[in-house]
């Protein structure tokens, strides 16, 4: 099995596990879902470090920088945003 | 695979799975913080794992980068209000998108010149890059349509889904001939064609369908990061772009089946906007009770059961705070009080809820649409707050009705029913609103926020 062909299985997989997790996911809690989900998608930062760190030439070399910044920029934006509205989320009771 | 490889894979693995926990624990608010936790170690792991590769031989730039992109999205993640979440999630969108597409592009200009690939990788980094590149410039079209920088109004031209298909078409013709010749300006005309496509896809999108736009392109950012792995065999990234695709695929679908659309029938466009008709009016002039607030008051403060209904009306008019003052002051005296939230009400899933939670209302005081509708019939007020269409009978009766078959909050079915308006204005879907003109229904002129300061002043003094 190629490993192309090993990453489309573990792909369609994934995508099972995903739809189990996801539906198990309380509705109140959605749009903490989208910008969670958000974050982890920055996970392309992964790749853009290499590209950033591998980089031969100069134009490489800016688009790179640019592709770790966009990731960054949602990492940091999508935890902390999930963070804040998630320690919104309070019982009645414990008030 | 070397044994360094296998540690890498290895490392990979514990952020796949600790990804995953993550989005487990969005199954309840009590377990909801954990889980974010998870992510953000996850996503430390991952992170510090690329870093140590092997393969990078500089590193100020990508540290720049990191710190740099750190500090604007701590910023804007703090400083933002919850009602714009919906623009905040669409820009962070177009920027997982954008950044996508800069990897696939990096990544083959980088081994352009060392090695060359085989065409199952040209295939996946131009998909890659395609994705990408819809992702961008139709998210940065939702948040322009959220922001109110771009009218909510779908824009919709003759021959529109002509044009996507044949540029759909191109698209596919282009891959073939770039995987042929390998040739680096292909990958730029296939990337810039998928650019205008976004945009395309989005523009005849109405301000009613944005709930289903913007999961559906969370599901795509997912999708582009599932490709960009494919490309780096990185099956982490293939992981996550899994579960992030499955995610935005879910919701969309769950957005849909509230409105009773077809995702399909989304796509196309052209539903929902300011002025999409004046709704079916049958030429009879039906008149409508108005009540003061005052009135309401005394009904509120001397009621057991109230059931509240938000919409985004109140999101607008920035009135849950107001409300939660409402809310407590009802639960002293002793009134029962609940939310009854719908699916869409809002501009993207759940988005009423972050609002009714960041102005302090508990979550077990809200309930989604399934779980409180068989309670209007025992409540004696439901109260309308900035919402129309999701409580519209006609949904029910009506079969001519655009919403009809759309499942709707029985609001109708309390004892009496006030619903706060600003004006007699149909909802998003342009559609009259037949609640309004039953028996028990009441309207309340005025600003969501005003008339319900003006309840809390009212009910104190009862």
């Amino acid at each position: 099995m190629s490993s192309s062909m090993v990453s489309f299985y573990i792909f369609v997989l994934s995508c099972f596990i995903g739809y189990y997790v996801i539906w198990g996911v309380t509705p109140a809690l959605h749009t903490p879902l989208m910008a969670v989900t958000n974050a982890i998608s920055a996970i392309v930062v992964v790749g853009a470090i290499i590209v950033a760190g591998s980089a031969d030439g100069a134009i490489v070399q800016v688009i790179g920088f640019f592709a770790v910044l966009l990731a960054s920029i949602n990492i940091f934006g999508g935890f902390v945003v999930t963070n804040r509205m998630l320690s919104m989320f309070k019982k009645k009771d414990k008030r | 695979m070397d044994l360094t490889g296998d540690i890498f894979a290895f490392v990979y693995l514990i952020a796949t799975v600790l990804f995953i926990l993550g989005l487990k624990g969005l199954s309840s608010p009590s377990t909801a913080l954990n889980g974010n936790r998870f992510a953000m170690t996850g996503m430390a792991i991952a992170v510090i794992a690329a870093l140590s590769d092997p393969s990078l031989l500089q590193f100020q730039w990508i540290f720049a980068a990191l710190v740099i992109g750190g500090v604007i999205g701590v910023i804007v993640a703090i400083r933002i209000e919850m009602t714009d979440m919906p623009q905040l999630v669409a820009i962070l969108h177009s920027f997982v998108g954008l950044s996508a597409v800069l990897v696939a592009i990096g990544t083959y200009l980088n081994s352009m010149n060392s090695e060359s690939l085989s065409s199952v990788t040209l295939i996946e980094l131009s998909v890659g890059s395609l994705i990408g590149a819809i992702t961008f410039t139709g998210s940065l079209v939702a948040f322009a349509k959220l922001q109110g920088l771009a009218g909510s109004n779908p824009f919709v031209f003759k021959g529109q889904h002509f044009v996507n298909l044949i540029l759909g078409i191109t698209m596919f013709g282009l891959i073939g001939y770039f995987v042929i010749t390998a040739d680096p300006n292909i990958l730029l005309i296939l990337t810039g064609i998928a650019l205008v496509l976004g945009v395309l896809l989005i523009i005849p999108i109405g301000g009613a369908d944005m709930p289903v736009v913007v999961s559906m392109l969370n599901s795509y950012s997912g999708w582009a990061a599932a490709a960009t792995g494919f490309t780096l065999e990185n099956n982490l990234l293939v992981t996550t772009g899994a579960l992030v695709g499955s995610s935005g695929a879910i919701l969309s679908y769950i957005m849909c089946r509230a409105m009773n659309r077809s995702f399909i029938s989304v796509i196309l466009g052209g539903f929902g906007g300011d002025d999409a008709g004046a709704g079916h009016s049958d030429g009879v002039e039906r008149s409508v009770r108005s009540a003061a607030p005052e009135d309401l008051a005394y009904m509120l403060g001397n009621s057991a059961k109230v059931i509240v209904v938000p919409g985004y009306g109140m999101a607008v008019a920035q009135a849950q705070h107001s409300i939660k003052e409402l809310f407590e002051i009802l639960t002293a005296k002793g009134v029962e009080v609940k939310f009854a939230i719908h699916p869409v009400a809002g501009r993207m899933p759940g988005h009423m809820n972050v609002l009714l939670a960041e102005a302090d209302i508990p979550y077990d005081a809200v309930f989604e649409m399934d779980e409180v509708n068989s309670d209007f019939n025992g409540a004696d007020i439901a109260l309308v707050i900035g919402a129309n269409d999701v409580v519209n009978p006609d949904a029910k009766t009506d079969k001519t009705s655009p919403l009809y078959g759309m499942p709707i909050l029985d609001a109708y079915r309390a004892q009496q029913v006030y619903v706060v308006k600003r004006s007699l204005k149909s909802g998003y879907a342009g559609v009259d609103n037949s609640l309004f003109y039953l028996p028990n229904c009441s309207l309340v002129f005025g600003d969501a926020k005003a008339v319900s300061e003006k309840l809390v002043q009212a009910i104190r003094e009862l």
